[in-house]
């Protein structure tokens, strides 16, 4: 029955009932609270080499449906459940949570008390951590989560990107904004005329992608090892950097490229994308104890002083002073702990926000970023 | 923004008298608020006429009225005051339409008082249902196919025209949807049309395209100044659409909406509080989800706090009211810190990692020959809530803290067995909703119906029902294993799933101590969690915990001196507001004391509930297994059962066996004075009367001992609260009709029967004692003569017919009772006065209902020092040594549900039915009656025709009333007994017809078209004969004064003179302290 093993670097190991597929993994054991979007967090490719440890209780009460994916698979390595729910109800509903786990190769372990995991973590810092399914037993799991390398220094942008480059389909049913029997709340239409938009594929969410193009953009994807000059001749007329995996501090080839495109082009980041604007500017980045990852966290626009919730799913930030120091204004800050969440360069065309828009929560297309990024390529075409 | 400086002084409105869909949640919403305000340092000027309320306490607003909710007295109130602000979102929908009303009327204006959280056209634009429809489809956003219409042939060509049924009717402006309903065809809607036209005050009612068995969802969310929103909780509904929100099982947060659905309800819900214009504050919002398709609709919105805001301040630890109330005078969501992190802002959407259930209760038994059926229209009189790590385990939590016999789901108690097992009488179980319905899905479960048929039956969702199903399933297991078979897995599964040790016995036939045992062997612990707001990400300071199964203990026992105050659970009739008054009060001296308080109670509706209140709050059932796990985890020195109800009173005797240190008085003084053998020996030991009595353990020995006491006699159950089972009966015919009522009450216990004292005044005494010395906190006199419950009956503090004679000898006995009963802390005694004689009726040593009305009439905190005198300290050293004589009269009315309950009999008896009480006070009996009977509403009428009609008995009395009313100009309608004694008196009367006479216009007619003012109707027999209860049915619809006792009738005589006399003034609790401590010099 509990043949599924959770074991952490510093020796703690739980037994939980597995589901999913039969596999042992290793990543960063992250704690999550949102209370909703397993879907979208499992396959967030933020979440590569996590293992996704969910704060609320009920997992998969509403199943897994065909339009809420982030990326063609889940990316997180494991997921840890209190309760994995087997029967699901939602009228979207296509199969259960642990179903598509197994289809994805991606073990779970439930009936594990994801709330002293949590507490663990928050007062230890965030843990290498080993999740298996397959019998091994607690020293090995031990073991094999202390001998991983972990994700600080780690780069995972050749697993997290895309294969090659691709033009993102903009057809209305791909990008409409997510309804409820013909309820939106996002009654207007999308923008045009379109701004020719190269995104820099780092683990990009789709969810951001459909926002972009719904805001303005004719949005074409390449993986994350493209040049300044591949850009170039792309001719686009402006630049996006998507969110990600990983240490910032371990692409430093990225944070090159970037660095040139921010010059040529009005460059607009996010999550990891706002990092390597960060490093790209020579600004450092550092590992927070435990991250951000939930869908509460109140963000303030220094600019407007406006205070609004959101998403986040980040292990690493920014440092406000290096950035100052490398010409950037910090314009928006976590309510919480202080932490940087947006900036503005003093002279180029680039902005940037550590946070999730326009996904959970917020509706696409709506959002405050994606229509200043349209008004400063706008402002710069 | 900071807060505003250019306001002084806030009139806050409380919502009045507990009702069904208004209860002591706006007492929990006021206090925060009544608190955040002076706080900032504002001056708060209260207002409130129920006194039972903590926020009517005169330390908790600067000024504090008790005083009728009403128009006219709120403008005198707000002339003297002159505050600079009115907040109207704190008192519920009393609070907010009498605020409206006082803006409509140009009195706020007027005296340039500002409308503050909400102003007038965002409230009228939530609330007005034409008016929201415009606005939601303005937004883009879905609502039902409706219509609002001001007349039954409006409604009717509505309806023809559409031909949509079934139809919901809903009446607009009235609370918790009274004189709403579901017709199926057009005759049902036509009748219930018009009932719903004259329910409304407005005269209008909604109609609307049904959506029965959709989902129903609900959000809970906050706006401030600068336009910052966030959601504070989304409830998901276990009973889909067509059973209203406060009468169905919910469970938060939502769990079978997708995120993007769930954000998308968020975005609406942020849209509407924005388009309605609420500009500071919290907003309820409702929706409709076809699960089919997920088609999104909007039912309503609630521009103001809630019974639900209150329930999801409680489900997530943000405390809504506080929050709202400080974003009202001006501050942003930023600029405030979440109390329970204290680091981390208050502008933040809380995270939970549990699961929260809401389970109403109900009193159907009391309102005999009404429809259980849940409607639209809430029915619900409480409701308990329960926090589990898993949605089994909450349910069962939920279920056994209703106090109603369940102990969850299975496990034997009432519903655990296997009671119903045909499948007809299972089928019709699910799919007509009602309070037993989720022991039905059981039922169905057990009798191997599927669970899609069940779902079908009852459109529950599917997910819920599979939930139901598993732990059913694990109950089959627990059987089929037993005691030998019991292995870690399976009892740590059922642990997890909510069951507790004394179900697991059941199920598997063996002694709790053995699967205790086995626990204690596997490991398998109760551990405590905290309510933190954010699933354990940041350090959480606020002690408000909840029990579980799991891997860690967060309870961390301090090592002061520890006092656990046992609560009152779920409101109920007979035991309400009142109790948690007193468990709060308790707190609270105990930690001025320097005692640690640990509070237990299952109500999230309430004070006590709140994390502020004591040191330590758990949320949990009130049962014993659950008690004594708090009390032994947190080392306890000591517990207390008496200020609870009877709830704890009940638990008393094995908490003490179990080990428990009850403080105070002693459980077995507690049973001595409940014990009928005991209790007749301390009579006759101390020389004292009581009425002839005897015990019967069968219905045949009852009927044995009813020919020796002689009729009339009262039938009473022992052990319960609220006259529960209790009946007066004249002849052996009507006590066969009830006998097996009255045992079925108290099962297993003895009925009690006493020699009825016809026409004697019965007399409430609330005193304290220390063991040494005994003080009287007052002494309440009856208006109505014996015969109806105490909880019913209309008071008079201090007595206004008994001679001081009478007195001195109700207090020797108090003291020498409260000596023989070895009472520490509050007494409740009961007397009857008949020809002279004092008789003794009942003695509680426990807090009683009246405490709160009491000790705000003698501006003493009784409940405080009860508190203080149990935890070992003397009345001398509290300096509270002698009986406060007030130079004012305080009387106490009570508030009736009957509007709820058609078809139940409208009428004061030994059973109560009262859901609420108010306080009339002022410097004479009359003012003071009459004021409180409009604050219990409707008012005592000054002019207008009355109609007559008494019983024999009452004839000669009714003579004089007629001669009084004749005097003060009313024209005398009656039928033709009363008005041929009238007649024969030589009173001017008009002979109008009963119903069932047959000539119109009858008296029924008259009531409709508005002509009659004032009913004094008294019954014949136990219950109003049918044609009676038509008349006081109708008479209820229209809002028509209505009398139905003969002492009543004099004391309205009274009343109505003294408003002829002069006009009603106001004066605030303070002024009459003020004047108490003049008498005292």
């Amino acid at each position: 029955m509990n043949s599924a093993v959770l074991a952490f670097e510093d020796g703690t190991v739980y037994r939980g009932k597995p589901f999913g597929a039969k596999k042992t993994v290793l990543g960063e054991a992250v704690f999550n609270t949102s209370m909703m979007g397993y879907q979208e967090l499992l396959t967030d490719p933020s979440n590569y080499m996590n293992i996704l440890v969910m704060t609320f209780v009920e997992i998969g009460c509403y199943g897994i449906n065909d339009e809420d994916s982030e990326s063609g698979g889940i990316k997180a390595s494991g997921l840890v459940v209190a309760r994995d729910c087997e029967i699901p109800s939602n009228w979207r509903s296509r199969m259960g949570i642990g179903e598509y786990l197994e289809k994805n190769g991606v073990p779970g372990i439930s009936g594990i008390d994801t709330r002293t995991i949590t507490r663990k973590i928050r007062l230890n810092g965030s843990l290498k951590a080993c999740l298996s399914t397959e019998d091994i037993s607690d020293e090995e799991a031990v073991n094999l989560a202390r001998r991983w390398s972990g994700i600080e220094g780690s780069n995972f942008l050749k697993d997290a990107t895309c294969e090659s480059a691709y033009h993102f389909d903009d057809s209305e049913k791909n990008i409409k904004p997510f309804e409820l029997g013909g309820v939106h709340i996002n009654t207007r239409k999308r923008t045009f005329p379109l701004f020719k938009c190269a995104a820099i594929d780092y683990g990009v969410k789709k969810s951001l992608l459909r926002s972009l193009a719904y805001s303005g953009f004719d949005v074409t994807v390449f993986p994350a090892r493209v040049s300044a000059e591949e850009i170039s001749d792309f001719a686009p007329q402006c630049v996006f950097l998507s969110s990600g995996a990983g240490d910032p501090a371990a692409a430093p080839k990225e944070a090159e490229v970037a660095a040139k495109l921010m010059k040529k082009y009005p460059v607009f980041g996010v999550g990891f994308g706002h990092q390597i604007i960060a490093r790209a500017l020579g600004a450092k980045t550092y590992k927070l104890k435990f991250g951000h990852h939930g869908g509460n966290y109140p963000v303030r626009n220094i600019e407007t002083g406006k205070v609004s919730i959101t998403s986040q799913n980040h292990s690493f930030a920014s440092d406000a002073e290096s950035l100052e120091n490398a010409g950037a204004i910090v314009t928006e800050v976590n309510l919480g702990d202080g932490t940087v969440e947006g900036l503005r360069h003093r002279d180029l065309p680039t902005f940037s926000i550590q946070y999730h828009p326009g996904a959970a929560p917020g509706t696409p297309g709506s959002d405050y970023p994606f229509d200043a990024f349209y008004d400063l390529v706008g402002k710069n075409s | 923004m900071p807060k505003r400086t250019d306001i002084k002084s806030i009139l806050i409105v409380g919502s009045g008298p507990i009702v069904i869909g208004q209860a002591c949640e706006f007492d929990y919403s006021g206090s925060q608020a009544c608190k955040a305000l002076r706080e900032e340092g504002y001056k708060v000027i209260l207002v409130n006429s129920n006194p039972a309320t903590i926020m009517t306490d005169p330390q908790m607003a600067d000024v504090t009225y008790i005083e009728p909710l009403v128009p006219e007295i709120l403008e005198k109130i707000i002339a003297k005051e002159r505050p600079d602000a009115l907040l109207p979102t704190l008192g519920g929908q009393t609070g907010l339409n009498l605020s409206v009303e006082l803006y409509k009327r140009g009195i706020l204006d007027k005296y340039k008082v500002e409308l503050i959280g909400a102003d007038a056209e965002a409230i009228e634009k939530g609330e007005d249902r034409e008016k929201f429809r415009e606005s939601m489809l303005k937004i883009g956003l879905d609502v039902p196919l409706s219509a609002v219409v001001h007349s039954l042939k409006e409604a009717l060509e509505w309806a023809d025209r559409h031909k949509k049924y079934p139809l919901i009717i809903r009446p607009s402006f009235t609370l918790g949807g009274t004189g709403g309903g579901i017709a199926y065809n057009r005759d049902e809607f036509e009748r219930m049309a018009t009932f719903g036209l004259n329910a409304s005050p407005a005269g209008e009612i909604l109609i609307e395209e049904s959506l029965l068995g959709w989902k129903e969802l609900e959000m809970e969310v906050m706006r401030d100044c600068k336009d910052q929103c966030i959601a504070i909780c989304s409830i998901e509904n276990f009973d889909p659409m067509g059973v209203h929100t406060g009468d169905s099982i919910t469970i938060a947060p939502a769990l079978t909406l997708t995120n993007k659905e769930y954000q998308l309800m968020r975005e609406a819900s942020f849209a509407i509080i924005r388009e309605i214009g609420v500009k500071s504050g919290g907003s309820n919002i409702q929706f409709a989800l076809n699960p089919v398709d997920g088609r999104m609709i909007i039912i309503e919105m609630n521009p103001r706090v809630s019974r639900s805001s209150a329930l999801a301040s409680k489900a997530t630890g943000f405390p809504i009211a506080k929050i709202a109330a400080k974003l009202s005078v001006g501050y942003s969501l930023d600029e405030l810190k979440n109390d329970i992190t204290k680091e981390t802002p208050a502008c933040f959407e809380p995270a939970i990692d549990y699961v929260v259930a809401k389970v109403p209760r109900f009193a159907f038994e009391k309102f005999a020959g009404s429809d259980s059926t849940l409607t639209s229209s809430m029915k619900s009189v409480g409701e308990v809530m329960s926090i589990g790590r898993s949605f089994k385990e909450c349910l069962q939590k939920a279920l056994r803290s209703l106090e109603i016999g369940a102990r969850g789901l299975g496990g034997g108690g009432k519903f655990g067995g296997r009671e119903v097992t045909d499948i007809s009488a299972i089928s019709n179980g699910l799919v007509r909703p009602t309070a037993e319905r989720i022991f039905y899905m059981r039922y169905a479960l057990l009798a191997g119906m599927s669970r899609e048929q069940i779902s079908d039956y009852t459109k529950i969702d599917p997910w819920f029902v599979n939930e139901v199903a598993g732990i059913v399933e694990i109950e089959s297991e627990l059987a089929d294993a037993g005691i030998r078979g019991l292995d870690a897995d399976l009892l740590e599964r059922a642990k997890k799933a909510g069951f507790t040790d004394l179900q697991i016995a059941s199920i598997c036939n063996t002694k709790i101590r053995n699967i205790k045992k086995l626990r204690d062997d596997f490991g398998i612990n109760t551990v405590y969690r905290l309510v933190d707001t954010c699933a354990a990400e940041f350090e959480a300071y606020t002690p408000y915990y909840y029990s579980t199964y799991g891997t860690e203990n967060e309870l961390k026992p301090s090592a002061r001196k520890k006092i656990m105050i046992i609560g009152g659970g779920p409101n109920r009739i007979g035991q309400g507001i009142e109790f948690d008054y007193c468990c709060v009060h308790a707190s609270f001296a105990l930690r001025e004391a320097g005692y640690e308080t640990i509070m237990v109670n299952s109500n999230p509706e309430t004070v006590s509930t709140d994390y502020d209140t004591s040191d330590k709050l758990f949320f949990e059932p009130l049962t014993l297994e659950d008690v004594l796990e708090v009390y032994k985890q947190n080392n306890c020195d000591g517990a207390i059962v008496q200020f609870g109800g009877q709830t704890p009173l009940n638990l008393a005797s094995e908490l003490k066996e179990n080990g428990v240190n009850i403080i105070g008085t002693s459980p077995e003084s507690i049973d001595a004075a409940e014990d009928r053998e005991i209790f007749k020996r301390i009579i006759e030991k101390l020389h004292l009367r009581q009425p002839v009595n005897a015990t019967a353990t069968t219905p045949e020995d009852a009927y044995k001992l009813a020919g020796q006491i002689g009729f009339p006699i009262l039938l009473r159950p022992s052990f319960v609260l609220g006259g529960r089972g209790m009946f007066i009966v004249y002849g052996m015919e009507e006590m066969k009709k009830v006998v097996r009522e009255a045992f079925e009450a108290a099962p297993g216990k003895p009925v009690l029967l006493d020699k009825f004292l016809e026409d004697a005044i019965e007399l409430d005494v609330d005193a304290i004692s220390d063991g040494e010395t005994t003080v009287i906190g007052g002494m309440l006199e009856h208006i109505e003569y014996a015969g109806v419950h105490s909880g019913d009956a209309a008071m008079v503090l201090p007595p206004h017919t008994l001679s001081e004679n009478i007195l001195d000898e109700v207090r020797r006995a108090t003291f020498d009772l409260a000596k023989e009963l070895k009472v520490v802390g509050l007494m409740n005694i009961q007397f009857a006065i008949k020809k002279g004689e004092v008789y003794i009726l009942e003695v509680n040593p426990r807090a009683s209902r009246t405490v709160p009305f009491t000790s705000k009439a003698i501006g003493v905190p009784l409940a405080k020092i009860a508190a203080r005198v149990m935890a070992g300290e003397k009345l001398k050293d509290l300096g509270f040594t002698k009986e406060v004589k007030i130079p004012y009269i305080a009387v106490k009315e009570s508030v009736f549900p009957f509007v709820r309950f058609s078809g139940a009999p409208i009428m004061l008896s030994p059973e109560m039915r009262s859901t609420g009480e108010v306080m009339g006070l002022d410097t004479d009996l009359g003012t003071a009656f009459a004021k409180s009977q409009i604050a219990a509403q409707p008012g005592l009428p000054t002019s207008g025709n009355v109609f007559l009609s008494v019983k024999d008995h009452d004839k000669d009395m009714a003579v004089e009333i007629a001669k009084s009313l004749d005097r003060l100009g009313f024209k005398i309608f009656s039928t033709a007994g009363t008005a041929k004694i009238l007649q024969d008196n030589g009173i001017p009367v008009t002979r109008t017809y009963k119903l069932n006479e047959g000539a119109r216009p009858n008296v029924v007619d008259m009531i409709k078209n508005d002509e009659i003012a004032l009913i004094i109707n008294t019954p014949s027999g136990m219950y109003p004969r049918l044609d009676e209860n038509h008349i006081r049915q109708e008479a209820l619809l229209k809002k028509v004064c209505m009398i139905t006792t003969i002492m009543g009738a004099y004391a309205a005589i009274r009343g109505i003179e003294a408003m002829g006399k002069r006009e009603l003034d106001v004066k605030s609790l303070q002024e009459y302290m003020a004047m108490l401590n003049e008498t005292k010099k």
